[in-house]
């Protein structure tokens, strides 16, 4: 019953994503013009989803925080910078000091619900409810350690900005992931730091209808960092591997692959937009053995956001990571040169490449794996020059 | 005619409750128990000898009481008593080969089931995220019980080469929780504050005791119709729990200490003989270990009555309530709900 109830705004939040383009300020203040509807809204939903019943409507606290700004609701000062509505926390923290009954939490309230762009008190609960699992430990992670309340609640939604605002990422083709069952996504790999692959999940999660989590592969050196493996964990990344890829495949997850790894990741501004090699196809293989659909994905955006123009090779032996980048603003300007350039992003998901038709033993078929792996390449390849041609500049 | 199940390192916890459950199966006809000091605790009907299995006095055990399954429990990574960790290693690597000669040399004997633990997959970033049996080890223990382990296992393999006609079973099982558990886990979860490595949240996974108890007796007695109970497999229960949250449930609160430094205090606690936390712990519980059940549940025919979270709750059950116990926090979060809620007009 709650669910019905709640389920829309997760609707919501996808559908004015896929408008595309729309910047999340610019979203949250479409939300803010019709105040008057807010509060009656509130109304009716409200002995509907009862405070009490927090943990009983489980499935519905996802969906509801499938939109902009659920973890503003669950530990504001975390949240208030990139949300940008710095009052609402000190709304909450007033309206529950004053007295029950009198009008002025009903005002605080109402200013509240404008603000949060929704019925506040329901984002308040659930994000005490997610404080009360997050304090007990009582919340289920799987075996790569994912920790989907995490990832949905605060990871994602920390990304989401950038995401939105920033890079003001444009969708295509999303259909073409599978609503159930195993995929493995395969994209280009550029911008000297990964963030494509992390906007490529909240991509994937925010415009799916299914809202599936895209199980990134990630390197080696991910998980020997401190913090950053731990997060990465959380998120559902795992190591790139062949044991790990057919494990989630074989479970039915939407796994991401970038064959390129660091040498798409590392490579110079004067080659941006030229894919490199494909590793050794051992992402064919794996979908061929599980016999999921390998569906191409190209980023267009990601290469300008630091454009390498060096590459200090003593920098990087000496620090143990594969290349260390010079960028116009790194590391000349200090921790101001990481600050990325505000390129605007295209990410497109192409036809899916079947491998269902292929006997089980094809993977041992390295001609085919081959060929399979160039038809991929070429695909991701061809689709990045198109919306290059398409696209009008590189910042708009 | 019944089975001669002999159990080797009674003396422990958990074997002595091994030796109690397997008298109760009927095809079991008489149990040997066997250890260099004896129990505290009782051994039901079983027949106690007293023999230090490194010895080869073992052999005429065997002869004796014409033994066809031998279940070798005395791999463990806490020595029995006094003695400490040079002890501990020659029970479990001479004593192994010793009693493996002994088994050799045995024609009764038709069944080894050997414990061993999924320590021999090591710990490393570099690993895959699950482990199965077959999955080639990155990074070979260096060390501690967990190199004890591998060991043990090659001198099974060589054996079970030589005497083709014994089935053998390895289990590797996943860190034993329970209510009555005293394994160095156990000791690190007693601890009114829990350091942790700061940036590193290993994923955990643990087997109940009654688990254990119960796999051994599927491994020590004849397979089930479609089933095999002879090979490697690996046992745990299902799921996985972090350290973080394992700490949560507890109530205890975690010190996030860097990585150099752990290792470093850990040489010196142990070089002080305070505890006996090895490298190797401290390896898992930076990049955690879980394994791939799909062999126990499968081949072997196994299905773990406790989740990993299960035997965890049944573990913490037991234990005195840290400074932070659950109850209290989500009781402070409902009332801060409470609050939220009454100030609310609308309701």
């Amino acid at each position: 019953m709650t669910d019905a109830k709640v389920l829309p705004f997760g609707d919501d939040a996808r559908r004015r994503g896929s408008g595309g383009g729309t910047g999340a300020r610019r979203s949250r203040g479409r939300e803010r013009k019709p105040g008057a509807p807010a509060p009656a809204q509130k109304a009716e939903s409200g002995p509907q989803a009862p405070l009490a019943a927090v943990p009983e409507d489980g499935p519905g606290i996802p969906a509801q925080a499938d939109g902009s700004e659920p973890a503003a609701a669950a530990d504001g000062p975390r949240d208030e910078a990139p949300a940008g509505s710095g009052p609402d926390a000190s709304d909450t923290s007033d309206a529950s000091g004053s007295g029950p009954g009198t009008s002025l939490p009903a005002a605080l309230g109402a200013v509240a619900d404008r603000l949060l762009g929704g019925p506040w008190e329901q984002k308040v609960a659930a994000g005490l409810s997610f404080l009360r699992r997050r304090v007990t430990g009582d919340y289920d992670v799987d075996e790569f350690g994912f920790d989907p309340d995490l990832t949905d609640q605060v990871l994602l939604s920390l990304l989401r900005p950038m995401y939105e605002g920033y890079f003001r990422v444009e969708v295509k083709g999303i259909e073409n992931i599978p609503a159930e069952g195993g995929a493995l996504v395969v994209s280009n790999h550029s911008g000297t730091l990964p963030i494509d692959a992390l906007m490529t999940q909240v991509a994937v999660h925010d415009h799916h209808p299914a809202g599936r989590h895209l199980r990134l592969l990630a390197a080696d050196l991910v998980f020997v960092l401190p913090v950053v493996n731990e997060l990465a964990r959380k998120a559902g990344h795992t190591l790139a591997c062949a044991e790990d890829a057919q494990l989630l495949l074989e479970r039915g997850e939407v796994v991401g692959v970038m064959p390129e790894g660091f040498k798409g990741i590392g490579k110079p501004f004067s080659e941006r937009y030229k894919l490199q090699r494909f590793g050794r196809g051992g992402f064919v293989a794996t979908a061929l053995k599980t016999r999921v659909p390998i569906v191409p994905c190209s980023v267009v955006g990601a290469e300008e956001i630091y454009p390498m123009i060096g590459n200090s090779r003593t920098l990087a032996r000496i620090l143990g990571i594969p290349y260390f980048p010079l960028t116009p603003t790194f590391p000349w300007l200090g921790p101001l040169g990481l600050l990325p350039l505000p390129t605007k992003w295209t990410i497109q998901f192409g036809e899916p490449i079947a491998t269902d038709t292929y006997p089980p033993e094809a993977a041992d078929d390295p001609m085919l794996v081959f060929n399979l792996t160039d038809q991929v390449r070429e695909t991701i390849q061809h689709t990045l020059y198109e919306l290059l041609v398409e696209r009008r500049s590189v910042f708009f | 005619m019944g089975k001669v199940v002999l159990v080797t390192g009674v003396a422990r916890q958990l074997s002595g409750r091994f030796v109690r459950r397997v008298q109760r199966e009927p095809e079991v006809d008489r149990v040997v128990a066997v250890d260099a000091v004896p129990p505290e605790h009782d051994l039901g009907d079983a027949e106690f000898v007293r023999a230090d299995i490194r010895q080869p006095m073992i052999g005429k055990v065997l002869a004796q009481h014409s033994v066809d399954t031998v279940v070798h429990l005395d791999v463990s990574g806490t020595p029995l008593g006094s003695g400490g960790r040079a002890q501990a290693k020659e029970t479990n690597v001479i004593g192994t080969m010793q009693l493996l000669g002994a088994c050799q040399k045995a024609p009764t004997v038709r069944r080894l089931v050997v414990k061993s633990t999924t320590s021999v997959y090591g710990s490393a970033p570099r690993d895959p995220a699950v482990f199965t049996e077959t999955t080639p080890v990155k990074s070979l223990p260096s060390g501690g019980f967990a190199k004890d382990a591998v060991e043990v296992e090659g001198y099974v393999r060589g054996f079970a080469r030589r005497r083709p006609d014994v089935a053998v079973a390895v289990l590797r099982f996943a860190n034993i929780l329970g209510p009555r558990a005293d394994t160095p886990l156990a000791e690190f979860f007693d601890l009114p504050v829990l350091p942790t490595v700061f940036g590193y949240d290993p994923r955990l996974q643990f087997v109940h005791e009654d688990d254990v108890n119960e796999v051994l007796v599927v491994a020590s007695t004849e397979a089930r119709r479609g089933t095999l109970n002879s090979g490697t497999f690996n046992i745990a229960g299902d799921g996985v729990l972090l350290l973080s949250q394992t700490a949560r449930r507890l109530g205890r609160p975690t010190v996030p200490v860097l990585l150099p430094a752990v290792t470093w205090v850990g040489r010196v606690l142990r070089t002080a003989g305070v505890t006996d936390f090895s490298s190797e712990q401290i390896r898992l519980l930076t990049h955690g270990r879980v394994v791939d059940t799909r062999q126990m549940r499968e081949t072997l025919g196994f299905r773990a009555a406790y989740t990993t979270a299960e035997t965890f709750h049944d573990f913490a059950r037991t234990r005195p309530a840290g400074l932070l116990p659950p109850a209290r926090l989500s009781a402070a979060v409902d009332g801060v709900a409470d609050r939220v809620r009454r100030a609310d007009p609308v309701r």
